[in-house]
């Protein structure tokens, strides 16, 4: 990647010099991207309880109920639930708390007084997300394929995958906005309280199919389960409420607004 | 069009005063100190015009524009605290992606070289000594080549020799035509670098003028001696020659006379209570009275 921006700040420019232009936003991103990815990796135990975590979940709740393991759609729906609430988990934790956390660091003022605004942070933590996310659903993928009857062709695994990181986005900017809100003490009971009804609700524990209408009617209107009907179609081929999508969007669309306003409101610590 | 400037700036956290109606220019090419007590405000109005926050009231442009837009922030410079060093990076990986924000930053290995830190571009910030996490925060501050820079505390807790390589290279930016705002509770470290000294308190700024002139306001002397009633006297006095002059003309007995400077805290203490003329009657410490 290059820098395409062209303002050279070589020399002494005149005092009436504009106000300069930042690198681009991609430049940044995939800056900051390498710089929290480095970050993360480097504490391995983090990397490590997402990786385990979908993967002792399947070994404890799936594998061992033959119904479900041997049946090859109710394994691969389980495998998708489980991988999403992963995923959800990993993200609002992450996010929620690890902005948090990371605010109270003293180099997050430094970071905030570059000359980058709070997009390509953003971007950084969506992607860095995704990239953990996927390492978190790798063994889960795995072991949906030894140990369960669950089939998937390359191109609903592909599908799967991809549905799974796009879902994955407004609880990234939940977390966000949570994180950038909230101290770290304030922000864990809160990510909790959102986390466990939503995955309940969205059908993440149990089949929706088990649910009476009032609570399917609620469910419907949740992004966990929007999310859920939309990696189930990708990858059995079961046809999603028609709502589902736009359902998702809607609350991506109001978890970014959440997060941005987060941020904007964020002054630091009050004292440093 | 000036580097920094701040006019009528108030900025409350709840119901303290950080910064009360302060007003400040810094031209272009200046190398100003920021001088104060811990809690005076001046890691406050840096964050002001570093962008971190927002006055509530009043303006602060940044090469004359709003600091809070990351454009304006590209002629900036700073320091982290030392002890905000992203822990688990390397050295080499902090400058790499603090010069990533910058339209030309400098090399990595040229800057390391600068700053002695060649040898440990491999090593994890966690793993630096205070020295040395403090030469490559003053690093990170200059890799953007910027026409601003904010130090904050630059030398804090640095021995001696360590001490004078930062100023050097501070001066070496400010000689190159650099803008220098620096804060600091040492008025040893403000005396080495500053052409012009601002001293701020309790969110006021108490005084604006050149080194030279603050040195004279501040350079009070405390005086110590054992009366002939064997009590040990503090006197703070502005001429502690003409005071021990009067005290010898006077022939009051003393022994153990002893004098130094003034702290920085009592030199405060002084522009605070708006008395650019001590004597020993109205800062007497001990409250023994008057000796003349």
């Amino acid at each position: 990647m290059s820098a395409t921006t062209s303002t050279t700040g070589a020399g002494a420019p005149g005092p009436d010099a504009p106000a300069g232009q930042t690198q681009s936003i991609w430049v940044l991103s995939w800056l900051h991207l390498k710089y929290q990815f480095l970050e993360t990796v480097r504490i391995p135990i983090a990397v490590l309880g997402n990786v385990l975590f979908p993967s002792l979940s399947m070994f404890f709740f799936v594998v061992p109920q033959e119904s479900v393991a041997g049946n090859p759609l109710y394994a691969t729906v389980a495998v998708a639930g489980l991988g999403l609430f992963a995923v959800c988990s990993a993200s609002l934790f992450t996010y929620g708390l690890g902005v948090a956390e990371d605010r109270q660091l003293p180099f997050y003022p430094f970071l905030r007084s570059l000359p980058a605004g709070p997009g390509p942070q953003m971007v950084a933590r969506v992607l860095n997300g995704g990239i953990f996310s996927l390492f978190g659903l790798l063994p889960l993928i795995l072991i949906g394929w030894l140990f369960t009857a669950a089939t998937l062709t390359a191109g609903q695994l592909l599908a799967g995958v991809g549905t799974i990181l796009a879902v994955s986005v407004p609880f990234v900017l939940l977390g966000m906005a949570i994180g950038y809100k909230l101290s770290a003490k304030a922000a864990l009971p809160v990510v909790q309280v959102i986390l466990f009804p939503l995955a309940f609700a969205g059908g993440l524990f149990l089949p929706p199919q088990m649910f009476p209408a009032w609570l399917d009617a609620i469910s419907k209107a949740t992004p966990t389960r929007a999310g859920r009907d939309l990696l189930v179609q990708a990858t059995t081929g079961l046809d999603a409420y028609a709502l589902a999508l736009p359902v998702l969007a809607g609350w991506t669309l109001l978890f970014a607004v959440l997060a941005v306003l987060s941020y904007r409101s964020d002054e630091g610590r009050r004292f440093r | 069009m000036s580097a920094v400037e701040v006019s009528g700036v108030t900025r409350r956290f709840g119901d303290v005063v950080a910064l009360d109606d302060v007003s400040l220019e810094v031209g272009h090419g200046e190398l100003v100190g920021l001088l104060g007590p811990n809690g005076a405000g001046k890691s406050t109005l840096l964050s002001l015009v570093s962008g971190q926050r927002r006055p509530d009231a009043g303006v602060v442009r940044l090469n004359g524009h709003d600091p809070r837009d990351a454009r304006s922030r590209t002629v900036l410079g700073l320091t982290p605290q030392e002890t905000g060093l992203p822990a688990t990076l390397r050295v080499r990986e902090v400058v790499d992606f603090v010069g990533g924000h910058y339209p030309d930053p400098v090399p990595t290995g040229d800057l390391l070289e600068q700053f002695g830190l060649a040898d440990l571009g491999k090593r994890q910030t966690g793993s630096l000594s205070g020295g040395q996490k403090r030469r490559l925060a003053v690093a990170l501050s200059l890799v953007g080549r910027p026409r601003v820079v904010l130090l904050d505390e630059p030398t804090t807790g640095l021995d001696v020799s360590g001490r004078g390589a930062l100023w050097d290279a501070i001066r070496e930016y400010h000689a190159g035509g650099g803008t220098v705002l620096l804060t600091s509770h040492y008025l040893e470290e403000v005396q080495a670098l500053a052409e012009r000294v601002v001293v701020i308190d309790r969110g006021i700024v108490l005084a604006d003028d050149s080194l030279e002139t603050i040195l004279g306001r501040v350079g009070a002397r405390r005086v110590q001696f054992t009366d002939a009633a064997g009590t040990r006297q503090e006197h703070l006095v502005a001429d502690s020659d003409e005071f021990v002059r009067d005290l010898v003309h006077t022939g009051t007995e003393f022994r153990d006379l002893e004098i130094r400077g003034a702290s920085l805290e009592e030199a405060f203490g002084q522009l605070v209570d708006g008395t650019n003329e001590v004597d020993a009657t109205n800062v007497d410490a001990t409250n023994e009275g008057a000796v003349r």
